[in-house]
């Protein structure tokens, strides 16, 4: 899930490098066990398994690093985790289904795709009441916001559209039509771009917020492998804006591009089925999950090397990391 | 069901007053793309288990709900989509409720038709310039030489079902099998298609068997005493096999060789492990929400009729939504071309071959309560697309007449 890194990390280096990587605990949500695995940073090994609700998927980590949002998807619900008593403290409504969602910059309000109902659900994460539900396209997934938390945007996986919502209005002021299952958006730190993955379609739309216009369309090419198994879904885009990474599924790889010039640069070779991935504080891993080996895979962002996988729980979904 | 749709209607006249539409959609005006369903409503046995859920309007749901979503995409794009419905009584005359949509003006037809009534409203002359989806007859002369210009398919034909089903039994290397065959029309079609695959695929059939049955009362008191003495007489006596292939697409008596036949050996084909477009326990590639979407909206699990139906619906809306077009040879070019792609959550875009007008799309191989695999399997590799390795390839075909609008 997106974990509104910038804010947290500025904040930590400001105070010392508490957020390096030895500190630092990954936590994984394992879709089809009902567990998250707490896997520590600094050893890269398993510390913990903790039973969550049924078929968790979407993770994140509140603005002050104190609590996890989990997405409990055949509950219906959002369980609340708090990461000093390693334990869940509580629960949020979601709307049915609940798979991405977005947490506001300032902290709140959390904004959740109901991938079952064609709705977002807005939840007011201190006061735990639904604030509204905002009707979008046919199965509603990736959920993006941008730094000023004004613009939220939703893809929906079956219309093929990027909405584009005011959080003030709850309105929906544009929709931009994507390539075939759009499932993640990724707004750049500046906030001038919008980068969006076609799942079916294998390409990755990168769209200019000011004009709401498709500025470049990047396809994918492995060699060896028919362009049917490019199935991109997680994009991640490093903070100073050079490099994007997107998990390209059942490719098995995470493709590495200059974000300046819209190049591939590498294809780094994962585990299985690799959908979603979280960097840490100071950007210097790159965390992603593989549902079909069951394993998380650690990438070095300066050397663009896969230092590690970690085996994990069945199916792991979603990765958040707390420093 | 209705309750909510009505709800839903009005929501989405809401939604148009209130939603900006993008740039590209603002310099045309609202648009209204209709989309015709016929079908005949034959008289058919009560399904031939308790288990099995009746279908009365099989096919029907799947182009209702298709409307659905493809309007929930419309309310961005100010595309409106309605649907005509021809539901013909059995015996009712196809071919002139046909005409009568024609002369409303439809050019998009869901064709929810057994083989020999499709041909023959593909055949009317005034249904050239017509889109026919062929939603329900699996029949492989309708890819070869039975083809119609004017005709796509989204119901695979029985020859990428065999293949879906043979690549599967070779790689569990279930090479040698029974071939048991009923004594319907479609069971000799699809049968013709499993020898067809068991020699494309390298499989031997041992043997081959006819069961002589035609379905009668579904109910019956004493249902099992009988057919347990039956079965194993049936089977025995085969040479050295692995598995039985049956094609009894009546369900006559493909479910009761399971667990009863001579030797223990597992069912595939008609019953058993089937090769499908669609089933209930697919939950792969988020076909979980289509699944609930679609129980929440009939009442019922969706079927591989509904399913294509679905498909053919959605692949009209596709080319609307991307041409930002809606008349019949700006559809019609754009979905039979190299941009068209629909999703159908089998885990990578679905494309019709220019050859045949068959939509390209991986086979479900299906338990009773799982999905047990989905073909093409891997190693089976072709130059341009896996899919290809399923069902009449380009060089394969039998079909002469040139897709339009190439």
């Amino acid at each position: 899930m997106k974990v509104g890194l910038t804010v947290a990390a500025v904040a930590l280096i400001a105070v010392g490098d508490v957020g390096s990587a030895a500190a630092e605990t990954i936590y994984v949500t394992n879709e089809k066990d009902n567990t998250v695995t707490v896997v520590d940073g600094g050893t890269l090994e398993v510390a913990n398994t903790i039973p969550v609700g049924q078929r968790p998927r979407g993770i994140t980590l509140s603005k002050d690093n104190k609590r996890l949002f989990i997405c409990a998807s055949d509950d219906n619900e959002i369980q609340v985790f708090d990461i000093a008593k390693q334990a869940i403290v509580g629960t949020l409504p979601s709307g049915p289904d609940p798979e991405q969602f977005i947490l506001a910059p300032a902290g709140n309000p959390l904004y959740i795709a109901n991938e079952d109902d064609n709705m977002v659900t807005v939840v007011d994460v201190d006061s735990g009441e639904k604030v509204t539900e905002i009707p979008v396209g046919v199965e509603p997934e990736g959920m993006g916001i941008s730094p000023d938390g004004k613009t939220l945007v939703n893809t929906s996986e079956t219309t093929n559209m990027a909405h584009f919502i005011d959080t003030e209005s709850h309105e929906i002021i544009d929709n931009v039509l994507i390539d075939s299952r759009p499932r993640f958006a990724e707004f750049t730190a500046d906030g001038k771009q919008l980068w969006v993955t076609a799942e079916i379609g294998g390409s990755v739309s990168v769209i200019d917020t000011a004009t709401r216009k498709v500025i470049k369309r990047i396809g994918f090419a492995v060699p060896g492998m028919n362009a049917e198994a490019i199935q991109p879904v997680g994009v991640r885009v490093t903070r100073d804006g050079k490099l994007a990474f997107v998990a390209m599924g059942p490719a098995n790889r995470v493709a590495v591009i200059d974000a300046q010039t819209f190049e591939v640069k590498d294809y780094l070779l994962v585990g299985q089925r690799v959908w979603q991935m979280a960097f840490n504080a100071d950007q210097s891993r790159l965390y992603t999950t593989n549902g079909n080996s069951n394993d998380i895979s650690v990438i070095d962002v300066a050397s663009l090397e896969v230092v590690k996988s970690i085996t994990v729980g069945n199916q792991p979904w979603g990765v958040a990391v707390a420093p | 069901m209705r309750g909510s749709r009505v709800h839903c209607a009005g929501f989405l006249v809401a939604a148009l007053l209130t939603t900006p539409v993008p740039a590209a959609a603002q310099d045309t005006p609202p648009a209204t793309i209709p989309i015709a369903y016929i079908t005949e409503r034959v008289k058919e046995l009560p399904p031939f288990s308790l288990v099995d859920q009746p279908t009365a309007d099989n096919g029907l749901m799947g182009a209702r709900l298709g409307i659905q979503d493809d309007n929930t995409t419309g309310k961005f794009t100010k595309q409106t989509f309605t649907l005509d419905e021809a539901v013909v009584p059995d015996g009712g005359d196809v071919v002139a409720a046909f005409r009568g949509l024609l002369a409303k003006g439809d050019k998009f037809i869901v064709a929810d038709l057994p083989a020999a009534q499709l041909l023959a409203i593909a055949d009317v002359p005034e249904a050239k310039d017509t889109l026919i989806f062929n939603v329900q007859a699996k029949d492989d002369a309708l890819r070869g030489e039975q083809c119609r210009a004017n005709v796509l398919h989204t119901m695979p034909n029985y020859a990428i079902l065999a293949d879906g089903l043979a690549q599967y039994l070779m790689w569990k290397r279930w090479a040698n099998w029974l071939l048991v065959v009923g004594t319907g029309d479609d069971d000799k079609l699809f049968a013709t298609a499993l020898r067809r695959a068991a020699d494309r695929f390298s499989a031997t059939i041992v043997e081959e068997r006819v069961f002589d049955a035609t379905p009668g009362a579904r109910r019956t008191d004493t249902g099992y005493a009988q057919i347990q003495k039956q079965i194993p007489v049936f089977t025995q006596d085969v040479s050295n096999y692995d598995v039985v292939v049956v094609s009894d697409e009546r369900d006559a008596f493909g479910e009761y060789l399971q667990y009863r036949t001579w030797d223990a050996r597992p069912v595939v084909g008609t019953q058993g492990l089937v090769p499908t477009a669609w089933h209930r326990s697919q939950e792969q590639w988020g076909a979980t929400q289509m699944q609930n979407r679609f129980a929440k909206f009939a009442g019922r699990w969706m079927t591989e009729r509904d399913y294509a139906a679905w498909l053919a619906v959605r692949s009209i809306s596709e080319a609307t939504t991307r041409t930002n077009k809606t008349d019949y040879a700006s559809v019609n070019a754009y979905i039979r071309g190299p941009e068209f792609g629909v999703a159908g959550f089998k885990g990578q875009k679905l494309t019709f071959r220019d050859w045949d007008g068959q939509l390209r799309q991986p086979v479900l191989l299906a338990g009773p309560r799982t999905l047990v695999s989905v073909s093409p399997q891997e190693g089976y590799l072709h130059e341009f697309s896996e899919l290809d390795t399923l069902g009449f390839d380009r060089p394969d075909t039998t079909c002469k007449i040139k897709a339009p609008a190439q």
